[in-house]
């Protein structure tokens, strides 16, 4: 049985009820947000205004947002998975509704009338005749320490002001002018400077130091944990290279075969369990395909390296983060460190974009314990470009095989979807032993921590998605999670929905040609959802698909998902050249995210993920050799530029009526096969492994 | 080092100018240009991304040409002039690029958003009306991983229209 509260209230508010953990206001006219998710540059800071500023009648610039700490925000668990808006966001939208009720009530009550007779103009309550206060004079005689109230209705939406406007984003001017500090601006009196050695290889330990000059530095050793500590960047840097000639590493994990990936992926010990079955049908197929996709090992590849500072002061220590979870981070380090969570404080701090479980957790603990040996010292650790890309936990390998049956009438009776791949989740503060990179590598290691699998009723990891959205009579999903981990998995933009969409909307490209009916037919044929059918047709509408001419060497692809099957809807038709290396011109989105509070919010993230993936599908892959990851520059992990990016175009199909969700994840895996779909419509090869370069046309032809 | 000590840049002197300021070095042993410009001047616009000159973050004009100010050192600027993003423009006095930026609201995280205006204050000074492609290949330098790329290409052109529209009132 779940009670009212639980049913009515938003997550994030379910978890902390009190209002003045969310919001206070203060006399001198502002009201102060203090929301748990943070900004990872996906603009959510500018829709808690928006949202906020709609629900108490106040202008925008009146609302101050504090960034996320462990001493003063709502532990929202981790920003991730899309959720912030529909978690955060509603939680938002509840605690003003109800502070402008409780304010109304409080107005009504001295100005002797009803609240029904009461209006608020820019946070001024105006009654009949002269009568006004408002929320300013009223602040400190209205007490928030009290519990969310699963009744109050907040507004309806035709009396919304700022919903489905673009308001500008709060911290686009500060970033233009280079005066919004990210993590690595930070200075403290008595800064010093740190930075970490990793060993080349995963797994490898620190055999012996050769004589290492220490001039200038202080040397911090823990096992296979070893950093310095200097007074300044520069210096740092300079010890960290005479570390790097000292140090002597020997033994590593055993890395994945070079030659054969997928091969590797399905001969590994692995947990497997069913993800989904229904009706499991006998029936009598005419035609049965099977095939295999596979997608590589992704990097973040954030612009700005992880960045950490700590201090300590006493038994206390002092955080500053650009982590997705404060809490979960401060759980994790406080097993480490073998410290009470109430003795850690994490602070937000923003750094570069951010696309899931980078380094961040990572190099707050390798700023923690340098910090240890300098107690009462700031210790500011930025990680280096290689670490960036080949130290952070990186996105998993997966082998997908999706096959079908279908009957002599040409219905798709029987669907099997099958993946080999890595945990998706290994963030901190979800387990008994910390994920915190150093930890493993202490005198006194913790183990490894494998990364699993949430069920899919909680988003899911690599079988995110794996279960079609179309109404196939029987299906089967199976799921095999790797016990070996050479190379550190985690969640990325996505997780498993990326490869997952990749191979089922490929496949059903596959199946329509063999079918001989069109790709966008078929899929409206098998969708019961009128609102994956809209999305469709608008995105075939904005193409022309099926009707414009595409020029030689040129050609189309067509793929659709609803991100986790309860998200965001999103449709792509994709034009390629593949002239050369196959390029991206074009790219048409449709996208349906229930209500949209900011338009142009929604399509900087649906363009931005739709190029990122765009990246992804055409050039990336980690590298690695027997010695461990060997993509470690841009020059060795390149990502798209300015003269690759393909134009966007996106529409918007807004719902106000239903629940807002969030944009930030939903191209991902419809990009990759629009991509895939098109190379095979120009040039009739079909690729299915990723990324989809000329190499491996070369491959999928022969 | 087996070079003699006479010719040992790092021993010298160095003079350098820094958005109209000058500044005088004689320690330039280990210091790159960026970080005499966040930890010793305190400009913190230009960002550190790759520390090998491959990702654009820590771009800066010198002499009007743009270059990575991670892998510069500083005995190789003596005596050049170099402008940061604060020397381009401020919120009381915005450059037309940061205008076009926050009106296309071209950025996510914002991460890379200097070493773009340098490279597109670079292009705008010797070309008044580039074409997209022109626009590409000037920003080409420059590594955006959010995706912003095609706004940035229009701000860029707007920003272009403004100073041309300027530039042609009397």
């Amino acid at each position: 049985m779940t009670s009212p509260l639980e049913r009515s209230l938003p997550a994030s508010l379910r978890a902390t009820p009190m209002l003045d953990r969310w919001l206070n206001v203060s006399a001198d006219g502002h009201v102060v947000l203090t929301p748990g998710k943070v900004e990872i540059g996906q603009g959510i800071l500018t829709v808690l205004v928006q949202i906020c500023a709609d629900e108490l009648d106040i202008d925008p610039h009146r609302v101050q947002l504090q960034a996320a700490g462990t001493e003063h925000s709502p532990n929202e668990g981790v920003t991730s998975g899309s959720l912030s808006v529909q978690d955060c966001g509603m939680s938002v939208r509840h605690v003003a509704a109800q502070t402008r009720q409780l304010f109304l009530a409080e107005a009504a009550r001295q100005l002797d009338v009803s609240v029904d007779e009461l209006s608020v103009e820019d946070g001024i309550i105006c009654g009949p005749g002269n009568l006004s206060t408002s929320y300013w004079e009223l602040a400190a005689q209205i007490d928030l320490a009290r519990p969310a109230d699963p009744e109050i209705a907040s507004k309806t939406i035709g009396t919304r002001r700022l919903a489905g406007r673009s308001l500008p984003r709060v911290d686009v001017a500060g970033k233009a002018f280079g005066t919004r500090p990210y993590i690595h601006d930070i200075v403290l009196p008595g800064m010093l400077h740190g930075r970490v050695l990793r060993a080349p290889r995963p797994g490898a330990k620190l055999a012996a130091l050769a004589e290492f000059d220490c001039a200038g530095a202080r040397l911090v050793r823990d096992g296979s944990f070893i950093g310095v500590i200097c007074d300044s960047e520069a210096a740092a840097d300079a010890a960290l290279r005479r570390l790097e000639a000292a140090a002597n590493w020997v033994g590593g994990y055993d890395m994945p075969d070079l030659h054969d990936l997928t091969g590797w992926l399905k001969r590994q010990p692995a947990e497997t369990s069913l993800v989904a079955e229904r009706n499991t049908v006998d029936p009598e197929p005419t035609l049965s395909l099977r095939r295999s996709y596979f997608k590589p090992y992704l990097a973040h590849a954030s612009i700005a390296p992880s960045c950490a500072i700590a201090q300590w002061r006493g038994e206390t220590l002092h955080v500053i983060s650009h982590t997705q979870g404060i809490f979960n981070l401060r759980s994790d380090l406080a097993i480490v460190l073998g410290a009470a969570e109430e003795k850690i404080l994490v602070q937000h701090a923003d750094s570069a974009g951010c696309y899931g479980h980078n380094g961040a957790d990572d190099v707050a603990l390798d700023a923690a314990l340098l910090a240890r040996a300098v107690p009462g010292h700031p210790v500011r650790v930025r990680w280096s470009r290689a670490d960036e890309l080949a130290a952070s936990p990186l996105g998993a390998a997966m082998a997908i095989d999706v096959g079908a049956q279908v009957s002599a009438a040409g219905e798709i009776q029987h669907w099997h979807h099958e993946i080999w791949s890595n945990g998706y989740v290994a963030r901190p503060g979800r387990g008994d032993t910390p994920a915190l990179l150093a930890a493993f590598d202490l005198a006194q290691p913790f183990p490894l921590y494998i990364a699993q699998d949430p069920p899919l009723a909680g988003g899911g990891g690599a079988q995110r998605n794996a279960v079609p959205l179309y109404e196939f009579p029987s299906w089967r999903i199976v799921k095999h999670r790797l016990l070996t981990m050479p190379l550190r998995t985690s969640s990325i933009r996505a997780l498993g929905a990326f490869g997952n969409v990749f191979a089922i909307e490929s496949f059903l490209d596959e199946l329509a040609i063999e079918l001989d009916q069109d790709p966008l037919a078929l899929r409206l044929r098998y969708l019961a959802d009128e609102r994956a059918c809209a999305v469709l047709e608008r995105v075939a509408a904005m193409a022309d698909w099926g009707k414009s001419v595409v020029s030689d060497g040129r050609g189309r692809g067509l793929a659709f998902a609803r991100y986790k099957n309860s998200s965001a809807y999103c449709a792509v038709v994709a034009e390629v050249d593949v002239n050369e290396e196959p390029r991206a011109c074009q790219l048409w989105i449709a996208v349906d995210v229930g209500e949209t509070i900011n338009p142009d919010g929604v399509i900087n993230q649906i363009e931005g993920g739709a190029i990122q993936a765009t990246s992804w599908s055409l050039k990336e892959q980690v590298t690695y050799d027997e010695q461990g990851v060997t993509s470690r520059s841009w020059e060795s992990y390149p990502i798209l530029r300015f003269s690759e990016i393909p134009a966007v175009s996106v529409e918007i199909i807004d719902r106000p009526e239903l629940p807002a969700v969030g944009a930030g994840e939903a191209a991902q895996g419809p990009v990759a096969a629009a991509l895939a779909n098109a190379i095979y419509n120009a040039l009739g090869v079909r690729v299915r492994k990723l990324p989809l370069t000329r190499e491996h046309i070369i491959e999928a032809m022969e | 080092m087996s070079d003699k000590p006479s010719q040992n840049p790092a021993r010298e002197s160095h003079g350098l100018i820094v958005n109209g300021q000058s500044y005088t070095f004689d320690d330039a042993s280990q210091a790159n240009l960026l970080d005499l410009l966040r930890n010793r001047l305190g400009l913190m616009a230009s960002r550190f991304g790759c520390g090998e000159g491959l990702c654009g973050a820590c771009r800066v004009l010198v002499d009007g040409q743009p270059m990575p100010a991670c892998d510069t050192p500083l005995w190789s600027i003596a005596g050049r002039a170099v402008t940061t993003v604060e020397g381009l423009g401020t919120v009381s006095q915005p450059h037309p690029i940061q205008t076009a930026l926050i009106a296309e609201q071209a950025m996510q995280c914002g991460y890379c958003i200097s070493g773009i205006i340098v490279s597109a204050a670079a292009l705008l000074q010797k070309n008044a009306d580039p074409d997209e492609a022109e626009i590409r290949a000037a920003l080409d330098p420059n590594l955006c991983r959010c995706g912003a790329h095609n706004r940035m290409v229009r701000a860029v052109m707007r920003a272009a229209a403004a100073i041309r529209s300027a530039n042609e009132t009397p």
